[in-house]
């Protein structure tokens, strides 16, 4: 007895109107490739660029709670964010985000960057100066590989100090095609 | 200490777990009826998931309370009372109930095919697939479970 996709649906939007969910996630497609996005009853919780969810549901699990469930109404505020900054009519997210998993020094650097304007960029080296910890670049950089928010977190609007891509979770291209996106780059 | 099984991202269970369901409410209810209790059965089970202590017989957990919506529903389709062996009755609680009281001395798979079968009033297939065995080993799994309950109630 196979369940249809219709009752299959039912059930997961009724879970996430109902609020039962520790977290609620979807793939959604992308100019950049399909994401995987996450969101808990405080907000987004995870952005990634590997859509595959059977590698972040015991992740999620262990971070928010056993109750996570497929559900595109989990994340449809952000989703419509997404497409609406992808298709050029969007500057910054209005989203709350949910970052108590993450550790107090990689939290007040996420603080930071969330400060990064559209179409702007900045430096390793800065916003560890801007986090109190001028010295901590290399810090830096570990915390922009393991943003759990990219794009709506804007790692991508973050360089080396001689002004190189140097690296990205997504890949550089998508780097690239972000800051393209924001006029950063021609 | 005894490795006990996690309990997995309700994704994974329910995936699982939802067409055995929803064949098990089908049978019972036909086809309409078992799409509400569908919903209603893992509703239940996603509010309940945060009290469960291990991972261990969710088939037989998430049937039971698929059981329960069935018995709500009223359409039980007949008592299992002539197969109940002498329990004795000590208050008003649903059979269900009783059972999983009284049995609760038995080993875990008697325990539950004893409690699916005349506590729940599951076939044997559905005993079976709950407990991932035959439904002849289910059969014998609740007899074996009646004749121990017996031998008890003798001892007392």
């Amino acid at each position: 007895m196979t369940v249809s996709t219709e009752l299959d649906t039912r059930f997961r939007d009724a879970a996430a109107t109902a609020g039962l969910l520790d977290v609620g996630f979807d793939v959604v497609e992308s100019p950049i490739g399909p994401l995987l996005m996450a969101a808990t009853e405080r907000g987004l919780c995870r952005i990634s660029f590997q859509p595959d969810p059977e590698r972040h549901l015991d992740q999620l699990a262990k971070e928010f709670g056993s109750r996570v469930l497929r559900s595109s109404t989990a994340v449809d505020v952000a989703h419509e964010q997404l497409d609406e900054y992808f298709a050029g009519s969007r500057r910054g997210f209005e989203l709350d985000v949910d970052l108590r998993a993450t550790a107090p020094f990689a939290h007040r650097v996420l603080d930071e960057l969330a400060r990064v304007p559209f179409g702007e960029t900045t430096t390793y080296g800065t916003l560890a100066g801007r986090v109190g910890a001028p010295r901590a670049a290399r810090a830096v950089g570990t915390v922009m590989n393991r943003n759990p928010l990219p794009i709506v977190l804007p790692c991508h609007r973050v360089v080396g100090s001689n002004g190189s891509l140097t690296g990205y979770g997504g890949g550089l291209h998508v780097k690239e095609h972000l800051l393209r996106l924001e006029g950063v780059l021609l | 200490m005894a490795a006990v099984t996690a309990i997995p991202p309700f994704e994974r269970f329910y995936v699982e777990q939802r067409d055995i369901v929803l064949g098990f409410l089908r049978r019972r209810l036909g086809a309409t009826a078992a799409e509400d209790a569908f919903q209603e059965t893992f509703l239940r089970a996603l509010r309940a998931y945060p009290r469960l202590e291990h991972g261990e017989h969710l088939r037989a957990w998430v049937l039971t309370i698929a059981a329960r919506l069935v018995i709500d529903s009223g359409r039980r389709a007949r008592p299992a009372s002539s197969q109940l062996p002498d329990l004795p009755v000590e208050d008003g609680r649903p059979a269900y109930a009783q059972l999983e009281h009284l049995a609760n001395g038995l080993p875990p798979t008697e325990r539950a095919a004893v409690v699916l079968r005349y506590g729940y009033d599951l076939h044997y297939d559905d005993i079976a697939a709950a407990l991932g065995s035959s439904p002849e080993a289910a059969r014998q799994a609740a007899s074996s479970g009646i004749r121990r309950l017996r031998a008890e109630g003798e001892s007392t």
